[in-house]
Order: C-alpha cells, then sequence, then structure tokens
C-alpha cells in the first residue's frame, strides 16, 4: 500500500495522460447527442404534423428517424463508452494511458466515420437494416477508429501493476472484443459484395442489433456501474462471486435474444431465442442483487452526489429497459406489443435511460479529475439529472403506453387499423415533451463539455505564449508534452 | 477469471457459440434456399420481381418506408372449412349426414355462409359451406360422414390470426417471400399498415401514386408524411395536352389551377415495387386452399 501522498500524485498523473484522447472522444459524443436528440425531434414532428417535410427528401421520417437513432448509438454512446473505458482501464492498471497518441486520432476518425454515415442515410444512402444503417465507406472508418482505441485500451490493461483482475475488467475486455466481432460479421455478411440471401439477411441483422443494443450496452455500462458506485458507495463491490456468475450468464444467454417471435424464419429461431429471453432475468437479478447490495445503506448519504445519482437511476432504467425486452420476448405477450411503439420505446430507454444517464454520471466524476479543475456549471449538473431522469420517463413512458394501446387495437381484427394509429398519436405528442426534456438536459452537458474544453484550450494557448515569451534558457519548456503543460496551470 | 486470457477466452466462447447458432447456422441453412413449389400447382415462387420494382426497391430502402411500415403478415394458426361439393346419388342420406353433423358437435360455428337447416329441404345448391372454422381433426370427421353417406366433401385450410382476418394476407409472411430482395426490411413498427400484400388489396397504379403524394385524398385523416419530393408539378401550357402520366386525382382535391401532379422515375419504380408486392400463394410451409371467388 503507498503512502497517501504518493498515491494521489500517481492518480493525478493517470488522469493527466487521459486528457485529449478523452476531451476528443466526449467533445463529439456530447455533439452527436444534440444532434442525434435533434434529428429524433425532427422525426417525431412528422407525428405533429404529416406533411411537414413532404418536400424535403432529407428529412422525410423514414430518414431522419434512423439517422437519430444511429447519431445517438454510434455517435454518442459508443465514443462516451470508449473514453470512460479507457480512463477505467489506467485507473484499474494504476499506470498512464498507453500510446496516447493512437485514440486521439481513432476518436477523429470515429467521428468523422458517423458524421459521413448520418448524412449519408439523409441523402437516401442508408443501407436498410436496423441499427446498421451506415453504409460501408462510413462503416470502415468506424472500424479501424474502435480497433486503434482497443490497442490502446489493451495496451493500458497489459501494462497494469496489479495482476488482479477486478470485476469491470470482465466487463468492459468482453466489451472490447465484442464490437470489432458483431460489426465485421454484420458488415461482411450483409454489405459485402457477395452478402448473404434472403431471410438469412434478417437473421444476421437481428443477431448483431441485440447483441449491440442489448448486450454491448450492457457489458460497458454494467462495467462502468461496478466500478463507479463501490468508490462513490465507499464499500466494495457485494460481491465478486455473484459479479462472476452475472457477466458469466449474461454473456451466454444474452446473446441469443433478439429474433422475434413471428419472423420468417426457422421456428427454431424464436423458440431459442424466447428462452434465452427467459434466461437473461437470471443475470439481470444477478446484476440488480450487487448493486443493491453495494449501495445499500448509503444511498441516503449520496442522493445529493450527482454521478451516483446518474449511475443508480442508470442501474433502475437497465432493470425496467431489460424487463420490457425480457417480456416482449414472451410469445404471449408479443402478440400484443410486437411491432408497436413498445419496441422503439425499449430501445430508447436503453439508450437514452441506462446507458446516457450512467455515461453522464460516468462523465461527471471523472472529467474534474482529468481536467485537473471543477466543472464550469456545477449547477447545470443536478438542472441535467432531473431533465434527462423525467425526459425519458416521460418519453418511453409514453412509447410503450402508447405501443401496448396500440398492440390491443391490432390484435383486434374488428377495430380498424386507423384506430391504431390514431390512439398512439396523443401519445407520441405527449412524448415529445419528454424527448424535449432530454435535449435540454444534453444542451446542459454539452455546455459543462465544451466550457471545460475551451477553458483547457485557453489554458494551453497561454502556456504556449508564456513558453515562447520565456528567456532564451527556458525555451526547453516548450518542448514538453501539452498534458504537463497543463498541470502547470492547474 | 485470474487473467486476460481468461476474460478473453469466455467471451470468445460465448459470442462464438451464439455467433454459430444465429449467423453461420441461418447462412447455411438458408443462405441458399432456391425457389418453392407452390402447392397443387406446377408453378415456383417466387417470381424475380420485374426490373422497375426492383428498382422500386431501393427507394423503399432510401425513404426508410420500413420505418413505418411492417412487411411480414402473422397467422395464429390454421383452421378447416367443410364444403359439401356433390350431393351424390342419394340427397336425403347426405342432408341426414349433414343435420347430424350440425346438431351433435361443436364442430359448427355457425356464420352467415353456414349450411342452414331450415332450407335444406328446399333449393340445394353446392358447393356449400357445412362446417366453419374447425380443427383439422373435426374437419376429417366431418368429411367421412358425408363421404359415407355417398357425397363429396372437400376440406378448405384457411389460416387465422387478426393480420389474416384484416385481409392483409391470406398466410404468415415465410422466408421465401422475401428470397430476391436485398435489403430485406421486413420492418418492426406498424405506424402504417403492412404491406406483404399491397400489390394485391390495392392493385391500382393510379391509387398508389396519389397516395404518395397526397395521403388524405385517398385515405381520410392518414397519418402518412406526404412524399411530394417523388413528384413534379408542372403547369399545362396552353393548348398542350397534359402529360399520360399526370395523376387522377379524386374530385375533391384540390390541385393548383392550371398544373398537373408528374411522378417522377423513383415515384414510378416505388408505385411498381408496391404492386410487385403480393404474397398470395399457398406453400408447403405456409398451406392455404385458394378459393376463387
Amino acid at each position: 500500500m503507498n503512502p497517501t501522498e504518493t498515491k494521489t500524485l500517481r492518480a493525478s498523473e493517470i488522469d493527466a495522460s487521459c486528457r485529449v484522447p478523452l476531451l476528443a472522444l466526449f467533445g463529439g459524443a456530447a455533439l452527436w447527442l444534440v444532434v442525434g436528440l435533434l434529428l429524433a425531434l425532427a422525426a417525431i414532428m412528422t407525428f405533429h404534423k404529416p406533411d411537414m417535410f413532404a418536400d424535403c427528401a432529407w428529412l422525410t421520417y423514414g430518414r431522419v428517424q434512423p439517422a437519430a437513432n444511429d447519431a445517438l448509438l454510434y455517435g454518442f454512446c459508443i465514443p462516451a463508452a470508449l473514453g470512460v473505458m479507457l480512463w477505467i482501464f489506467a485507473r484499474l492498471s494504476l499506470s498512464e494511458l498507453a500510446l496516447p497518441l493512437v485514440p486521439i486520432v481513432a476518436a477523429n476518425l470515429w467521428h468523422l466515420g458517423v458524421l459521413i454515415g448520418v448524412v449519408a442515410i439523409l441523402t437516401g444512402d442508408s443501407t436498410g437494416f436496423a441499427w446498421l444503417e451506415f453504409p460501408r465507406g462510413s462503416s470502415v472508418l468506424l472500424f479501424a477508429a474502435f480497433l486503434l482505441i482497443a490497442i490502446s485500451a489493451v495496451a493500458t490493461f497489459g501494462a497494469r501493476r496489479n495482476r488482479e483482475l477486478y470485476p469491470s475488467h470482465w466487463f468492459l475486455l468482453a466489451a472490447l472484443l465484442w464490437f470489432p466481432w458483431i460489426y465485421s460479421t454484420a458488415n461482411l455478411f450483409l454489405l459485402a459484395h457477395h452478402p448473404v440471401r434472403g431471410v438469412a439477411q434478417l437473421a444476421v441483422d437481428s443477431w448483431f442489433a441485440n447483441n449491440l443494443v442489448f448486450v454491448w450496452l450492457a457489458l460497458v455500462g454494467v462495467g462502468t456501474a461496478f466500478y463507479f458506485l463501490p468508490k462513490i458507495a465507499g464499500r466494495p463491490l457485494q460481491s465478486h462471486y455473484l459479479a462472476l456468475f452475472a457477466f458469466w450468464t449474461l454473456i451466454l444467454f444474452g446473446t441469443w435474444m433478439g429474433i422475434n417471435h413471428s419472423a420468417p424464419l426457422p421456428a427454431w429461431m424464436p423458440a431459442l431465442s424466447s428462452t434465452a429471453a427467459a434466461l437473461t432475468f437470471v443475470p439481470l437479478l444477478a446484476i440488480v442483487i450487487i448493486a443493491c447490495r453495494t449501495v445499500w445503506g448509503s444511498v441516503a448519504g449520496h442522493w445529493r452526489n450527482s454521478p451516483f445519482c446518474f449511475i443508480g437511476s442508470g442501474m433502475d432504467l437497465f432493470l425496467i429497459s431489460s424487463l420490457m425486452l425480457i417480456a416482449a420476448a414472451c410469445p404471449q405477450i408479443s402478440r400484443v406489443t410486437e411491432f408497436t411503439w413498445f419496441g422503439p420505446a425499449q430501445a430508447q430507454l436503453q439508450i437514452l435511460g441506462f446507458f446516457a444517464m450512467t455515461m453522464f454520471g460516468a462523465i461527471h466524476e471523472l472529467l474534474p479529475r482529468v481536467m485537473g479543475f471543477a466543472l464550469p456549471f456545477p449547477k447545470f449538473v443536478r438542472i441535467q439529472f432531473w431533465l434527462c431522469l423525467i425526459g425519458i420517463l416521460l418519453w418511453a413512458g409514453s412509447l410503450a403506453v402508447g405501443g401496448v394501446g396500440q398492440g390491443m387495437k391490432l390484435e383486434n381484427a374488428n377495430t380498424a387499423f386507423a384506430e391504431s394509429t390514431a390512439a398512439t398519436l396523443m401519445f407520441l405528442r405527449a412524448g415529445t415533451t419528454g424527448l424535449l426534456f432530454i435535449l435540454l438536459g444534453s444542451l446542459l452537458f454539452a455546455a459543462n463539455i465544451f466550457a471545460m474544453t475551451l477553458k483547457w484550450k485557453i489554458a494551453l494557448l497561454k502556456s504556449l505564449i508564456a513558453a515562447v515569451q520565456a528567456p532564451l534558457e527556458t525555451t526547453s519548456a516548450s518542448a514538453l508534452p501539452p498534458r504537463d503543460l497543463g498541470e502547470v496551470k492547474s | 477469471m485470474k487473467n486476460g486470457f481468461s476474460v478473453f477466452l469466455a467471451a470468445f466462447i460465448a459470442l462464438g457459440l451464439s455467433w454459430c447458432g444465429f449467423v453461420l447456422a441461418p447462412v447455411k441453412q438458408l443462405g441458399t434456399a432456391k425457389q418453392a413449389a407452390v402447392l397443387n400447382s406446377s408453378d415456383t415462387y417466387p417470381l424475380q420481381r420485374p426490373g422497375d420494382a426492383t428498382l422500386g426497391l431501393q427507394v423503399y430502402r432510401a425513404n426508410g418506408c420500413a420505418a413505418c411500415h411492417t412487411e411480414q403478415v402473422r397467422q395464429t394458426g390454421i383452421a378447416c372449412n367443410v364444403m359439401l361439393t356433390d350431393f351424390g346419388a342419394k340427397t336425403s342420406n347426405v342432408i341426414q349426414a349433414v343435420n347430424y353433423i350440425l346438431e351433435t358437435s361443436a364442430l359448427a360455428t355457425r356464420t352467415g355462409d353456414t349450411w342452414s337447416l331450415e332450407h335444406s329441404g328446399g333449393e340445394l345448391k353446392v358447393p356449400a359451406t357445412i362446417s366453419h372454422g374447425i380443427t383439422k381433426e373435426d374437419a376429417d370427421n366431418a368429411a367421412d360422414k358425408i363421404t359415407a353417406a355417398g357425397g363429396k366433401a372437400e376440406i378448405h385450410i384457411v389460416a387465422t390470426g387478426a393480420d389474416i382476418a384484416r385481409g392483409w394476407g391470406v398466410r404468415r409472411s415465410v422466408a421465401e417471400d422475401y428470397l430476391y430482395d436485398y435489403p430485406v426490411q421486413p420492418g418492426g413498427l406498424r405506424a402504417g399498415p403492412d404491406l406483404s400484400n399491397i400489390g394485391v388489396r390495392d392493385p391500382d397504379l393510379n391509387w398508389q401514386l396519389v397516395h404518395l403524394y397526397a395521403p388524405p385524398a385517398v385515405v381520410k385523416n392518414s397519418a402518412m408524411p406526404p412524399f411530394r419530393f417523388l413528384f413534379e408539378v408542372r403547369k399545362i401550357n396552353a393548348g398542350a395536352a397534359p402529360s399520360p402520366d399526370a395523376l387522377q386525382f379524386p374530385k375533391d382535391f384540390a390541385l393548383p389551377a392550371g398544373c398537373e401532379v408528374v411522378p417522377t422515375a423513383e415515384a414510378k419504380q416505388l408505385a411498381a415495387y408496391l404492386l410487385s408486392l403480393r404474397a398470395d400463394v399457398p406453400l408447403y410451409e405456409a398451406p392455404f386452399t385458394s378459393v376463387m371467388k
């Protein structure tokens, strides 16, 4: 055990080594979050006024809606997750981030890939596969960028001082393997020169979408929560064995979900998928038990701690969204919920609820440490928490309730189809308020991130000028890497 | 798990298993699928879509139609109808058998077109539906009784479920329906109606185009966004004949005076694709008896 003083020194050095890569990842993520929510808002406007974008091909619902989903998933969730992962790996390794230049380049590649993808969808170049709408050119960039960041993460992991693994390690390492595998599979089988024929495309796409939107986000989100919750609550994770059990069962069962009960596929596939969904209740229960036992008794003491609230409510929303997913996979329930707004509600809850909340908490907790100064607008964090929480409950809640109503009307052949659509309009319009709340919250989040970046850049510029203007014998200071210059300031 | 390699191995095994199950297996099982035989016919299904319709699939993809429309009919099961097709030599015997069937059992759910007992003595018309919506076993029993009495009976298989009852299809969607499509877009949300059989339901090209240009003109309170960017509004020059492609609108639709709406090539292709959506033949996996109307 190191003396406290040297330990804090090390921690700040580790944090400083992540500074530029994390800013590059989080800055783009915050921007895509705002852009994605604006696109989602443009999409939902179609249900307020159908002919709003009738003359504008770019903004027609079928293009804006997938663009919004992808901007949120690929633009916000994944880069934010990668930034948090890099930091957790560095902290758990007790060593500085390895190859810090690589993730900086990769972050820019990634965001360029997302930009190309989103513009391609809006101009009508979407691939037509759910959650894989980005065309080939953009996929190549995303894939390369992910690999580069994974290399840096694995190198940091390899340089760890303490050889023993922490539960977060399992989840995050698995996530590093997961994405390249599923993304390359989906691209090679669906978008390569000889894509698979017929409904095999549907099977591959469903497998990919489930492994990305459910399993990958769960791995990273839960891994992150297992790192931060014990830290903030000041208690060790309860317990490693249960976490191991949750990890194994999650990756064993969760990966088989995602095929609809009535999909036009051989009957063994939906049957297997429903069974897996029922079994996924086991890891879900284990994760909830771990989280509850870890924070038990400390909630009262920490409920004013915003990162704790973010991550805690993120775990609650994970429970709800996973339960919705499991329920929708049950044939009796899926008869009503399938093809309704219930499905989008679950996806929104997973992305904007569980995952975004967890990432907000983690970023608010780690960014001041990484930058070496406090958030520029600390009060925004609390407001953002309530805006996002109320927003997602309103948004996903009204979609889900509207979806069940729609499903019941669809299920009854004597009700005209138009009635099922009309019944959902009210809920979609109510949900728009929720979406606005989330948008406001994300603007506050972006304000904090951008103000922080700006502050850091100004400090960097000032120290550069100071170095240039300094007397000749000290010009060697300008050769120092930027992180040290930042530290002089802080 | 003590080291990075064991975590890697665990993840590799778990993901590898599901990859084999849900990627490799379906690709092996379905990736080489060929046309299937249509039941009770020498035809094969599906046929390649016509050129325009194949291009139209790409317009459908580019504009994300699948965001609101499914191409996937669900079915809860099958039911049988028993039809009396011939009285044979002894009409009275058959009538007796039919009455017996109707009286003794829950075999007959009496709906409008069921055989009516009261008029069985009067005008005898065949074919007539004896029992409606019963199980295969019961239908076999009923058919056996009629055959034993010297008559002739047919059993018609019909698909059941809300989607079928809405007229969205005659059977559930199966793998063959998507055989030649790339990308396959079955959709996941019914903000709009299912389109698996839109080519059967609304085979009128002009109707499809008008609906794309201004949905409320043909469907009251339609929530569909209009796709005006797929059309061109042109001034009709004085003395010139209107374009042969110009849309024919319903009477109460107000179009700017002296103008006509002409579909672009994309709009025509999209409409051709919609008209090519017909999943209406019986297959081994999804049987039903086609009835000529």
